[in-house]
C-alpha cells in the first residue's frame, strides 16, 4: 500500500515522482521489499481459494519468495471487490490476483466498472474443466440419452443446479440449451460443494461441476460424467472410479453437443507495474508449477495445464472476454445500462 | 440501565424520550422508504417461478415503514404521551459523548495513519483523559497494545491490517 | 465392536508425544483466534493451513481440528466477560452470560459454557464414532425447501418470547433482514440495495454489526453510568469451578435436548449458529424458570453452549463421509484434505482408516485436552474484569475496530461499526430488541435463498413446504413454536373458565 496507494489517488504529486523512482527502480531482477498479498476474489474453500492457498503452501515449503505471500479472500458482490481493490491499486507490485470467470461475468452482469484491461495480465496457471454431471440413480448413460430425456420431460421439468447466478454454470447451462434445443430450470447455490451434494441427494438433475468439486461422489459411485466442454479430452489416463479415469469421459462434441468452455485460472496485478515485476511474479509460477506437490493438485483436479504468459496470454484472455460477452449477451444476462 | 421513573418533583433536564423515539422511528422510516425505493428499481412481485430480487426487501421496508409508524403514533396517541421521560440526562450524554467523539476521532486517524499509530495514540488519550494515569504509563501500555498487536497479526497470522493513507510505518517494511 | 478397535487404533495413532504437542498448541491458539474477534475460526484455521503442509497429514488435521475446538472454546469468552461475540453462535451466549458477569458471577458463567461445550462436543463425537454411516445419509435428504424449513423452524423457535413492544421487536427483526439483503442476489445476480456505493457490494457482515451493537453499545452504555464495568467483584479461584459443577447436573434435560439439537444441525448442515439459537429458544420455553432467562440463568448458557458445540463438531461429519462442509470451517479443512492429497467423501472412511480413526481420536483428546486448559484458565478470565474502565474501555475500542476491519479487510466496515454502536447504545435505552435483530441478519439471506431456490424447483407453488414427511413435520413444529405462546394463553383461559 503506502506509496503506491497515495500515488493512485493522484493526492501528492511530489511523493508520486518519488513513487516512481521506487517503482521502476533498478533494471536487474527485482523482488518483492515486503509481503505480497494474493487476493481471492471468491469465499474461503472454493476453487480459486483452494489453489491460491496451495500456492500460498508451495511457496513457503520450497522457499520460493524470500516475503511471504499473504492470500486475502474478497469476495463481495461476486468478486467484483476483489477486482476493484486492484484496479485502484495501479502501480502495487505487492499485490496479485487469482481469477475465475468472474473477471468477465461479474462486470457484465452488474455494471460494476471493472474490466481485465484495468490489470495486468501476468500468467494463466490452468484453465479449469466443465463436467457434465447426473446422479448415478439415473438411467441416462450418454449425454444425448439424457437430453432427449429432458426434451421429452419438456421445459423447465428438469433442473440444473450452479453455481451463482450469470455466472460460467448458467452461462453452460443457456449454451448447453440452446445446442439441444432444451429448457432446464436453472437453480443457484452459493458453492460447488453444495452443488455436487445435492445432485447426490437428488434435489437437482444434473450439474456442471468442475471435476474437482464432484471428484468425491463420483469415486463412490453417486455421481456419473457424462461429457466435458473442453475441446479434447482430459489427458489424464489413471483409474479415478474403479472402472473410468478422466480420460475415459467423453468430449461433449464427440456426444453431441456442440459447445466447449473451459475455465480460467489466471495471475493478474494492478496496471503500471513495470516488466521487471511481472517477469519476477512469472518466474515464481514457473517454480510453483515445476513442484511435486501442484503436479498433484492438477492431476487430482483434472485440470487443463496450459501455461500463457505475455502477448499470448492477454490475447487469450481477450479472446475470452469477447466469447463471453456473446454468450452473456445471447443469454440476456448483460446488466442493463 | 432502564429509563428512570421520573417522581414529578424534580425533572433533570436531558433529552426527552419522546425526542429519542422520534428520531429513530423516522430513521427507521427513512431507511424503510429507501428500501422500498430500491426494491421496486429490482422488481418486488411474485412472478412464475417465485419471488424477484426485490420481493422480500419491498415487504421488509413495508414491515419496518409500519412498524416505525406504529412507534410514533404511540408516541403521539399512546398512553404515556403526557409523561415526561428522560433518555439521557445531560451529564450522562457529556459522558457518553466523551468516549464517543474520541473514538470517532480514533476512527478518522485508522484511516489517516493507519491501526497501529492510531491505538497509540487513542489509549493513551483515553487514559490521561479519562483515567487521570500519568503520561508515561499511558503511552508505554499504548505502545505495548500496538505491538502485540502488530506481532500478533501482521508477523504471526499473517493478516495486514489497515496502514492509513500516509502510512506512517513504511520505513519498517510492511 | 469394530468401531471400538477403530477408535483404539485412533488413539494410538493420535497419542504420540508429538501430536500431543501439536493439540496443545492448537487449543491456545484456536482460543486466541476465538477471543479475537475478526478471527474466526474457519479464518484462522485458513491462515494456519500452509504451515501444516510439512506434516503428515494425520498431526496436521489434528492440530487444525484442535484449534477449532479451541476458538469455539474462546468464542464465549468475550461474550460472557464485555458482551462482544467473537462468533455467531456465541451471540446467544451473551443473553444471559453476559448479566452473569455483570452480576459478579463471571468465573460460573465460564465455566458453564465451557462444561456445556465440552458435553454437547463430547456427545457429538460419539455419535460420530458409531452412527456416521446411518447419519451421514440424512444429510443428503436436505434440499433447498428442507433447508428453508430449518430457518423457519429456527426463527419460530426464538421469537414471540420477547417482552419488548411489539412494534419494536418487528421492526428490529426486519431491520436485520434488510441489512442482511444488502449486496449480491444469490438467485438472480443482481445487487441490491448498494445504491451505486460499490464499497457496500459484500453487504454487512454479521461481525460487524454485532461487533457495534453490543461490544461499543454496551461501553456506551457503561460509561453512562460512570465510568465501570460492573462485576469487579468476581471470585478468581479455582474452586468456583467445582462450585459450579456441583449445580450442573440438574440442567441435564436441557443438556440431552441442546445435544441432540445440535448434532441435528450439525449434520443437516443447518451449522452451529442456527442450532444456539433454537436450542436457546427452546430451552426458555420449555424450562420452568423460562421466563426469568436473559436475567443471569445458568442454564440459558447451557442450552446455546452445548448446542453450538454439538452442531460445530457434528458438522464434520458430513464432511468427511460426504465432502460436504457443514460449516464455513469445515470447508476450509476440507481444501486442506484436498492439498494433502487425502479425498474426503465416502470412501474416506474405506481408503484412510488410519486418518479418519486418528481424527475422531483427537476429537476425543482434544476436548479434554482443551477443556482443562480453558478450565484452568478462569480465574485468569474473570480477573479480566478487574482491570480499570478506563485501561480496558480503550483496549477493547481498539480489538473492536481490528475485528471490524479484519473481516473483509475494510476500513470501511470500522466506520459501520462506530454507527451500529451508536444505535445499539440508542435501541437498548430504547428497549428495541437487538436478538432478533441479529437473528435476521445472520441468517436472513440464507433462508431467503432457500425459499427462492425451493421456489424454482416448484416453479413457484409454495406447497412444496409440505411435499414430503420430513420438510412437512420441520414446517409444523416451526408452526407449533410459533403459537406454543398462544396455545399457553389458551390453556390458562381454559383452566380459569372451567374452574
Amino acid at each position: 500500500m503506502g506509496i503506491q496507494r497515495v500515488l493512485s489517488r493522484g493526492l501528492l504529486p511530489l511523493v508520486a515522482a518519488f513513487g516512481l523512482v521506487a517503482v521502476s527502480g533498478p533494471a536487474a531482477a527485482w523482488e518483492p521489499t515486503k509481503s505480497v498479498e494474493f487476493i481471492i476474489p471468491a469465499g474461503t474453500g472454493g476453487g480459486a481459494d483452494q489453489m491460491a492457498r496451495l500456492v500460498q503452501g508451495i511457496v513457503a515449503k520450497h522457499n520460493l519468495m524470500k516475503q511471504a505471500l499473504i492470500p486475502v479472500n474478497k469476495s463481495g458482490g461476486a468478486g467484483a471487490e476483489g477486482f476493484l481493490e486492484v484496479k485502484a491499486a495501479k502501480g502495487d507490485p505487492h499485490k496479485i490476483i487469482i481469477t475465475l470467470s468472474n473477471l468477465f461475468t461479474t462486470p457484465m452482469a452488474t455494471g460494476v466498472p471493472f474490466n481485465w484491461k484495468d490489470l495486468t495480465p501476468v500468467a494463466m496457471l490452468s484453465l479449469d474443466n466443465f463436467v457434465l454431471w447426473v446422479n448415478s440413480e439415473d438411467p441416462y448413460k450418454t449425454p444425448k440419452e439424457y437430453l432427449d430425456a429432458v426434451k421429452k420431460a419438456g421445459p423447465n421439468a428438469f433442473k440444473m443446479g450452479g453455481t451463482g447466478s450469470k455466472q460460467e454454470d448458467q452461462i453452460i447451462t443457456v449454451a448447453i440449451e440452446k445446442a439441444a434445443g432444451v429448457k432446464f430450470t436453472y437453480i443457484p447455490f452459493k458453492g460447488g460443494g453444495a452443488v455436487a451434494t445435492q445432485l447426490v441427494g437428488k434435489h437437482i438433475n444434473s450439474s456442471v461441476n468442475n471435476p474437482i468439486e464432484a471428484v468425491a461422489q463420483w469415486r463412490a459411485g453417486s455421481l456419473r460424467a457424462l461429457c466435458v466442454f473442453d475441446d479434447q479430452r482430459m489427458p489424464y489416463k489413471d483409474k479415478v472410479t474403479t472402472t473410468q479415469s478422466w480420460n475415459d469421459i467423453p468430449t461433449c462434441k464427440e456426444a453431441g453437443i456442440p459447445m466447449e468452455y473451459v475455465m480460467l485460472r489466471g495471475i493478474f496485478m494492478p496496471a503500471g507495474v513495470s516488466p521487471d515485476v511481472v517477469a519476477f511474479y512469472i518466474d515464481l509460477f514457473n517454480k510453483v508449477r515445476a513442484t511435486p506437490e501442484w503436479k498433484k493438485f492438477m492431476e487430482d483436479g483434472a485440470f487443463n495445464q496450459t501455461f500463457m504468459t505475455g502477448k499470448g496470454y492477454a490475447d487469450w484472455v481477450a479472446k475470452a472476454e469477447s466469447l463471453h460477452r456473446d454468450l452473456m449477451k445471447e443469454a440476456g444476462f448483460l446488466a442493463k445500462p | 440501565m432502564e429509563d428512570k421513573q421520573v417522581s414529578g418533583e424534580v425533572v433533570p433536564s436531558g433529552i426527552s424520550v419522546r425526542a429519542a423515539e422520534i428520531a429513530v422511528a423516522i430513521f427507521l422510516l427513512t431507511l424503510g422508504g429507501l428500501v422500498m425505493y430500491d426494491s421496486v428499481r429490482l422488481g418486488f412481485r411474485w412472478v412464475g417461478d417465485g419471488p424477484q430480487a426485490g420481493y422480500f426487501p419491498f415487504y421488509i421496508a413495508l414491515f419496518i415503514c409500519v412498524s416505525s409508524l406504529g412507534v410514533l403514533g404511540q408516541v403521539f396517541f399512546g398512553k404515556g404521551r403526557g409523561e415526561h421521560k428522560v433518555f439521557v440526562e445531560w451529564a450522562q450524554l457529556k459522558l457518553v459523548l466523551s468516549v464517543l467523539i474520541p473514538a470517532t476521532v480514533y476512527v478518522f486517524g485508522i484511516q489517516m495513519i493507519g491501526i497501529y499509530v492510531a491505538s497509540v495514540a487513542y489509549i493513551a488519550f483515553f487514559m490521561v483523559w479519562l483515567g487521570k494515569y500519568p503520561w508515561f504509563k499511558s503511552v508505554l501500555l499504548g505502545i505495548a497494545v500496538s505491538i502485540a498487536t502488530f506481532m500478533m497479526f501482521e508477523i504471526w497470522f499473517k493478516v495486514p491490517l489497515f496502514k492509513g493513507a500516509f502510512n506512517p510505518l513504511s520505513f519498517i517494511g510492511y | 465392536m469394530e468401531e471400538i478397535n477403530a477408535l483404539f487404533h485412533g488413539f494410538s495413532v493420535a497419542l504420540t508425544p508429538f501430536n500431543l504437542m501439536l493439540m496443545v498448541i492448537g487449543i491456545v491458539l484456536g482460543v486466541l483466534i476465538g477471543v479475537l474477534p475478526g478471527l474466526g475460526g474457519a479464518n484462522g484455521i485458513a491462515i494456519l493451513l500452509p504451515l501444516t503442509f510439512t506434516m503428515p497429514p494425520t498431526s496436521a488435521v489434528i492440530m487444525l481440528s484442535c484449534i477449532y475446538w479451541g476458538a469455539l472454546f474462546g468464542g464465549a469468552i468475550t461474550s460472557i466477560l464485555f458482551n462482544i461475540p467473537g462468533e455467531p453462535w456465541s451471540v446467544a451466549t451473551t443473553f444471559d452470560g453476559y448479566p452473569m458477569a455483570q452480576q459478579g458471577k463471571a468465573g460460573e458463567a465460564l465455566t458453564t459454557a465451557f462444561t456445556s461445550s465440552f458435553i454437547g462436543a463430547f456427545f457429538a463425537v460419539v455419535m460420530i464414532t458409531f452412527l456416521a454411516p446411518l447419519v451421514a445419509k440424512f444429510a443428503l435428504q436436505f434440499g433447498p425447501p428442507e433447508f428453508f424449513s430449518v430457518f423457519f423452524l429456527t426463527f419460530c423457535s426464538f421469537i414471540g418470547m420477547g417482552k419488548e413492544p411489539p412494534f419494536k421487536i418487528v421492526a428490529a427483526m426486519m431491520l436485520g433482514f434488510a441489512l442482511a439483503a444488502v449486496g449480491i442476489d444469490t438467485v438472480t445476480g443482481q445487487l441490491r440495495l448498494i445504491f451505486g456505493w460499490h464499497e457496500l457490494m459484500r453487504g454487512f457482515d454479521f461481525l460487524i454489526a454485532v461487533i457495534g451493537l453490543f461490544g461499543i453499545g454496551e461501553i456506551l452504555l457503561s460509561m453512562e453510568e460512570g465510568l465501570s464495568f460492573q462485576g469487579r467483584t468476581a471470585k478468581i479461584n479455582m474452586r468456583i469451578v467445582i462450585e459450579t459443577w456441583k449445580k450442573l447436573p440438574k440442567f441435564w434435560l436441557t443438556s440431552l435436548r441442546s445435544c441432540i439439537i445440535g448434532c441435528w444441525m450439525g449434520i443437516t448442515p443447518g451449522g452451529a449458529t442456527p442450532a444456539s439459537f433454537m436450542s436457546y429458544g427452546v430451552a426458555k420455553r420449555m424450562s420452568p424458570d423460562g421466563t426469568k432467562f436473559g436475567t443471569g440463568m445458568p442454564e440459558g448458557i447451557v442450552a446455546p453452549e452445548t448446542a453450538a458445540h454439538a452442531a460445530g463438531t457434528a458438522a464434520l461429519l458430513p464432511m468427511l463421509s460426504l465432502g460436504i462442509p457443514g460449516s464455513p470451517t469445515a470447508a476450509v479443512l476440507l481444501g486442506g484434505l484436498l492439498i494433502w492429497g487425502l479425498q474426503p467423501g465416502p470412501l474416506l472412511f474405506v481408503e484412510q482408516k488410519d486418518f479418519v480413526w486418528g481424527l475422531i481420536a483427537s476429537m476425543y483428546l482434544g476436548n479434554i485436552v482443551g477443556l482443562i486448559i480453558v478450565l484452568t484458565c478462569v480465574p485468569l478470565f474473570a480477573a479480566i474484569l478487574r482491570i480499570p474502565f478506563s485501561i480496558v474501555a480503550p483496549v477493547i475500542i481498539v480489538i473492536c475496530a481490528i475485528g471490524a476491519f479484519t473481516v473483509n479487510n475494510a476500513m470501511l466496515d470500522i466506520w459501520f461499526m462506530l454507527l451500529f454502536g451508536v444505535m445499539g447504545y440508542a435501541f437498548k435505552k430504547l428497549s428495541y430488541p437487538l436478538a432478533p435483530l441479529v437473528l435476521a441478519l445472520v441468517l436472513g439471506d440464507q433462508a431467503e435463498d432457500a425459499f427462492r431456490q425451493s421456489m424454482l424447483i416448484s416453479q413457484g407453488d409454495v406447497r412444496v413446504f409440505f411435499s414430503n414427511g420430513l420438510v412437512g413435520s420441520i414446517m409444523a413444529l416451526g408452526l407449533l413454536m410459533l403459537f406454543w405462546p398462544l396455545i399457553g394463553k389458551l390453556k390458562a383461559a381454559l383452566r380459569n373458565s372451567g374452574a
